[in-house]
């Protein structure tokens, strides 16, 4: 479709003082944005920074306070996410929104209007998908699929209405380095028949490689405008941070210590339809060591950090070994105080329950292996309030935790500081087992370099940490071994300084290629 | 105009408070409407409903008396509702627990020693924690609705303690009456005061309520049950076991509510007949929640139900109006508590058409 009504240069979508407050709190303040037609255009920025406030205004799923919109240069009011769609807005959202145990087409069919048939629908489907380099097989269940695949039904879903604008909120965050790839010629094609994408991302190589122009977003303010092509990614981090990151010292020498953590031959079945299981995971970690396992999302990675933690213990003792002593069928207690800490992925009702205070939330993770700092009157177990409330401020002080308020619930502090904290609760016993699964998962990039180092430290220092990550740039900051887990199972592990990004990339797809023929024979 | 709910940035710790307080105010303006509709004069009525029972010393203990079940009852369940753990059938538990302590009065009637009495109040928690275990154990092992299951469970009770009455246990004395013999002196809670009949099941009511605040509110338990209550995956990680949460907060709230039904039954009616509870273990989740599910808040919330009782009888004799009065304002209650604990979490707002207000409201990321 050809963009009628835009002249050369002239935005396709404008955006002039968008604001939006939520309360007092300015989410935007004063947004200005153009997109030209048939340009790749990024939105950088920080969590938190405004972004997602942003783009739901521009879907109509905020109304915005203040500020007008501009489509074609005329105003516009976008009511709800089905006038963004008539307009010919199409957005492709982070989480996606699909129905596990429904087909392809049928998860199509239901963000069309009624009536359309569904072997219709599955022609359409198939054609574009076929047109725009996504394959995709429209009788395939959701639940089989992999997240890639998940991503490329919402991309086709968004193209079924052929959108003049195409919105792509962090896209890349659930895709291996090739599926990404495969991603970009998409984008390419889109922009070659004259649409414009908006790609949402604070991943600033993909950004520099792949977008023409870039708006950067800072606490809800647009703190710059350029050609990504023309800064450096220091230049880039600056205005979304606006101020230097602190790099991750890797200085010093590791020395190489006993097996503190190990599994082996660990199986453990799925716990739900949808959950994965772990097929004969064995890994080692020694003291001084950091043991990074990369991997899509979704292909096991909670699951073993369940096994690891004893959250959810297995049958087998041997299966998994802390500090030489088999604990596969002891709980998350009895390992602990074999000196093994923990951080879930999961923030919000899993290191931390939201609505309680930061001081609760450190009797969470050690009312058992502080017992006699924490708790006193024997039996009855009475927790010591004021012990508590100095071991949270110190650990508040040592990870910098900023916070409103002496001891607030968890829930109000922001995602990087709680994170902070809750890597923070474990350091401070000096745990000589750490496993940690996201370290920085939604953080922001100050708040993610001192949880990097603080890593890196207390494995200098002699513990064995292992670190479950889909975050490669993370990785190579901290690891010293590396292995990829992929399907439930784990790849051998190999020196940090041996790998590329590519070979990493390879094992986490090389693995989904295997597994394809096998699951078809299953069928 | 409409009317918007709006999320608050975080739970307002005042109306965390006021919010019974404007529940209870609503309540009374209902009742005022309820009675004009009857017909009656609603000033008189609610002066006769809520403020004549307390000038009357011996209305005063009728309160202290219907206030104890409804106390130790609410206690158990704010336990239970704290750990997440839906425990409706309080009521059964209570009737289980009369049966179980009317054992050593009622069979062994001819034992007489001082330990009739502690005997029967332990067997009486043995019953009520016993009968709570039924839905704990197929919660904990086949995942069933506690809900259902304890609440069905009443009606087996409240049949059972018919036939018992009627059959097996129907005194020889009582002229073919379906009722127990009458309880030998000494299987009778002593009287506190001697100014009326309050009993001691009213001290324990406030003893088990303070313990069972000092346990939330000091010690680990308490922390595991707020924890488990919030967050089942928070607690596991917490090293925490929900199951054994399921059988703990089942089997406290069974064994308080099973005291109360025997102390009820031993110092309140001296025997066991068809009916034995005017509902205390279905209106103690009125007071759980009314006194936010705190044991102390309990307290205050136990006597003033216990006050729509009393009320509900005085305004029975005064003003002929059905005993169902006093189920009303109890629904009515139960009603505007839970509603108005909406303003905890958010704002109301009055929007007005015409002006640009965002149709969407949600929440920042």
């Amino acid at each position: 479709m050809s963009v009628a009504g835009a002249s050369a240069g002239s935005p396709l979508l404008a955006v002039r003082n968008l604001t939006k407050l939520f309360g007092t709190f300015a989410a935007c303040n004063g947004i200005d944005l153009d997109i030209r037609p048939g340009e790749i255009h990024a939105l950088l920025g920080e969590n938190g920074a405004g972004k997602s406030t942003l783009v739901k205004m521009l879907f109509g799923v905020l109304a915005p306070t203040a500020g007008e919109i501009l489509w074609l240069g005329a105003p516009v009011s976008i009511a709800s996410p089905g006038a963004a769609r008539r307009l010919g807005i199409g957005m492709v959202f982070q989480h996606f929104s699909l129905f596990e145990a429904l087909t392809v087409a049928e998860n199509i069919a239901l963000s069309l209007p009624p009536g359309i048939s569904l072997a219709r629908v599955a022609e359409e489907a198939a054609r574009l998908s076929h047109a725009y380099g996504l394959p995709l097989d429209p009788k395939a269940h959701v639940a089989d699929l992999s997240v890639g695949e998940r991503q490329r039904i919402e991309i086709v879903r968004a193209l079924l209405q052929d959108p003049q604008l195409i919105i792509l909120d962090e896209p890349t965050s659930v895709l291996t380095p090739q599926e990404a790839d495969r991603l970009f010629e998409t984008l390419a094609k889109l922009k070659g028949e004259g649409r414009s994408v908006l790609y949402i991302s604070h991943r600033l190589e993909e950004v520099q490689r792949i977008c023409d122009r870039a708006t950067v977003l800072r606490h809800g303010k647009v703190t710059g405008a350029c050609d990504p092509r023309q800064e450096t990614p220091a230049s880039l981090a600056r205005m979304m941070v606006g101020s230097d990151v602190a790099a991750v010292s890797a200085e010093g020498t590791n020395t190489k210590g006993e097996v503190l953590l190990e599994a082996r031959d660990l199986d453990v079945a799925a716990r739900t339809p949808f959950a994965v299981s772990l097929k004969n995971v064995s890994l080692k970690v020694h003291g001084g060591e950091v043991l990074a396992i990369a991997g899509v999302a979704g292909n096991g990675q909670g699951e073993l950090f369940d096994a690891l933690s004893g959250e959810y213990p297995v049958s087998k003792g041997e299966a998994v070994l802390i500090r030489s002593r088999p604990v596969g069928s002891l709980g998350i207690t009895a390992r602990r105080l074999m000196g093994a800490g923990f951080v879930p992925e999961e923030r919000h009702g899993h290191a931390a329950v939201p609505a309680m205070s930061l001081s609760d939330n450190l009797v969470l993770a050690r009312s058992q292996s502080d017992r006699r700092a924490f708790l006193g009157g024997g039996v009855l177990g009475i927790i010591k309030s004021a012990a508590v409330h100095m071991a949270a401020k110190r650990i508040s002080a040592a990870m910098d935790v900023r916070k409103s308020g002496e001891d607030p619930p968890a829930g109000s502090l922001s995602g990087g500081n709680l994170q902070k904290f809750i890597v923070g609760r474990e350091l401070d016993r000096q745990p000589a087992v750490l496993i940690v699964n996201q370290p920085t998962w939604g953080v922001d990039a100050g708040a993610a370099s001192r949880i990097r180092q603080a890593l890196v430290d207390l494995a200098r220092s002699g513990s064995a940490v292992l670190v479950i990550s889909q975050d490669l740039d993370e990785i190579f900051e901290v690891a010293t071994e590396i292995a990829v887990i992929s399907e439930g199972r784990l790849s051998d592990a190999y020196p940090a300084r041996a790998l590329t990004r590519e070979k990493i990339g390879l094992l986490m797809g090389g693995m989904h290629g295997e597994r394809v023929p096998e699951a078809a024979h299953a069928h | 105009m409409r009317i918007e709910l709006e999320r608050r940035p975080r739970a307002s710790a005042l109306y965390a408070i006021l919010s019974p307080f404007i529940a209870l105010v609503l309540t009374v303006i209902a009742g005022g409407i309820m009675f004009w509709l009857l017909g009656k004069d609603p000033v008189s009525a609610l002066y006769s409903f809520f403020v004549e029972p307390l000038l009357d010393v011996w209305s005063l203990h009728e309160i202290a008396i219907k206030a104890a079940p409804l106390i130790l009852i609410g206690v158990g369940l704010s336990v239970c509702y704290r750990s997440n753990n839906w425990n409706i059938g309080a009521e059964g538990q209570f009737i289980m627990g009369a049966i179980a302590g009317a054992i050593v009065p009622v069979v062994f009637h001819e034992w007489h020693s001082p330990l009739v009495l502690p005997l029967m109040l332990v067997f009486g928690m043995i019953g009520g924690a016993l009968y709570a275990a039924i839905p704990a154990f197929l919660k904990a092992n086949m995942n069933t609705n506690e809900i259902l299951s304890s609440l069905m469970l009443v009606y087996i009770a409240q049949l059972f303690l018919d036939w018992m009455v009627r059959g097996p246990w129907r005194s020889p004395e009582a002229y073919n009456f379906p009722v127990t013999r009458d309880f030998a002196p000494e299987a009778i809670l002593p009287e506190i005061l001697t100014s009326g009949r309050t009993n001691l099941g009213f001290v324990f009511a406030i003893v088990a309520a303070v313990l069972v605040w000092f346990m939330m509110r000091y010690t680990l338990k308490g922390f595991e049950i707020s924890v488990l209550g919030q967050s089942e995956r928070a607690g596991r990680f917490a090293g925490f076991s929900s199951r054994r949460m399921i059988w703990f907060s089942l089997l406290l709230s069974g064994a308080l509510a099973g005291l109360a039904g025997i102390a009820e039954v031993s110092g309140n009616i001296n025997k066991l007949q068809p009916v034995i509870s005017p509902g205390y273990g279905f209106t103690a989740i009125i007071v759980a929640f009314l006194g936010r599910l705190n044991p102390l808040g309990i307290i205050a919330a136990g006597l003033f139900l216990a006050l729509t009782y009393v009320g509900g009888e005085a305004v029975q004799l005064t003003l002929s109006v059905s005993d169902k009065v006093t189920r009303v304002f109890q629904g009515l209650l139960l009603f505007f508590v839970l509603s108005c604990d909406t303003l905890i979490l958010y704002k109301i707002r009055l929007v007005f058409p015409g002006r640009a207000v965002p149709a969407a409201q949600q929440g920042a990321e």
